[in-house]
């Protein structure tokens, strides 16, 4: 982090702010990191926006969080967006609250490929529905595996058994 | 014990022929050529290298020839975490072990699931194949693997050649679970 960063930081703030105004619910300045929580329905467009045309080209993870039984939070659960800039060298966040009656969200595979696993990460542990996701099935967890072990209601030691082996030909199969 | 114990010739016009009983040649030769299947899914698969390799050299004790063929191996050496997932995975390729074969669990993970009391990770392999020794640690050292190897050939040494009638450890587990 550098002083440059934060101010980079505001500039970009306001930008989103200017241009998707309401629909910006806070900014989350710590650490020298920077956190854009953006209401669901514009999150794909604040997306597109930083990757077209703030050159933040690479997605680095996609990350679920479930809010449940925190002090003060917006909805259940709350969607991560770790983005990076390699020509800027600037990193940002733009978060989601995301309502445990309404799991879904548009997918982010159009704008990054690398969100495809992420996407299919966050769906298995927590139950987000992708919408438009070209094969939005478990990727860690096994085939027979029921429910969504990253939330907070499920077990800790649920473990599952599986009793058959299964192949990867959806995936092969994807569009490229 | 083995082979030498059998008669061996009176004079030296007899060399070349060595009587012996059946069962302890052929426990002889199981016991000194324990081709391993190293099933390594973790760190313990790194220590498993070691073990292979010239420093500690599992050649001496006949368990040098890994084989990466359920087919061709006799000792299937578990090392490391088996998660769910991949739990039909292992019950599957010891499946196609030809008999006799033997198992060996190495480190927390195989034998009890370690520090990963999770969702996601099989508490011990023994809920899926019989294992015949268990190797402590996280991950053990090589010594204890060739401690293990060891432990496996005394028992290759006692037990019957023909296993059939002989009760296996999980049978003798199960059948106090259903007293």
């Amino acid at each position: 982090m550098t002083a440059n960063d934060t101010a980079r930081h505001d500039a970009l703030v306001a930008e989103i702010k200017e241009r998707f105004g309401g629909g910006v619910l806070d900014v989350d300045r710590s650490h020298g990191d920077c956190a854009v929580i953006v209401d669901k329905a514009i999150a794909h467009d604040v997306l597109a926006f930083l990757k077209n045309e703030r050159r933040f080209n690479v997605l680095m993870d996609i990350v679920g969080i479930d809010c449940m039984n925190l002090p003060s939070y917006r909805e259940r659960f709350e969607l991560s967006y770790n983005l990076y800039s390699v020509p800027d060298d600037l990193r940002v966040r733009v978060e989601t609250p995301v309502s445990e009656l309404d799991m879904n969200v548009p997918t982010a595979n159009g704008l990054w490929r690398s969100a495809n696993w992420a996407e299919r990460e966050a769906f298995e542990m927590f139950g987000f529905n992708f919408v438009g996701h070209p094969c939005l099935k478990r990727l860690l967890t096994h085939h027979e595996f029921q429910g969504h072990p990253l939330r907070k209601d499920y077990p800790l030691m649920g473990g599952q058994w599986c009793t058959s082996t299964s192949d990867m030909t959806e995936e092969l199969n994807e569009p490229r | 014990m083995g082979i030498n114990q059998g008669l061996l010739p009176a004079t030296k016009d007899e060399a070349g022929i060595i009587t012996t009983r059946l069962d302890e040649i052929v426990r002889w030769g199981r016991k000194n050529s324990l081709w391993p299947l190293p099933f390594g899914t973790a760190c313990c698969a790194i220590e498993f290298m070691g073990v292979v390799s010239s420093k500690f050299d599992i050649s001496r004790f006949g368990a040098e020839l890994v084989r990466f063929s359920p087919r061709q191996s006799d000792m299937i050496l578990v090392a490391g975490t088996i998660n769910y997932k991949l739990a039909p995975v292992l019950k599957r390729i010891y499946d196609q072990i030809a008999e006799p074969k033997y198992v060996i669990s190495m480190g927390a993970c195989a034998c009890s699931g370690g520090f990963y009391d999770n969702y996601a990770t099989v508490q011990g392999i023994e809920q899926i194949i019989p294992v015949d020794v268990f190797i402590p640690g996280c991950p053990p050292r090589p010594e204890a693997i060739l401690h293990a190897v060891l432990k496996l050939q005394e028992r290759i040494d006692k037990e019957p050649v023909a296993r059939r009638g002989v009760p296996r450890r999980h049978e003798v587990v199960e059948k106090m679970r259903d007293n």
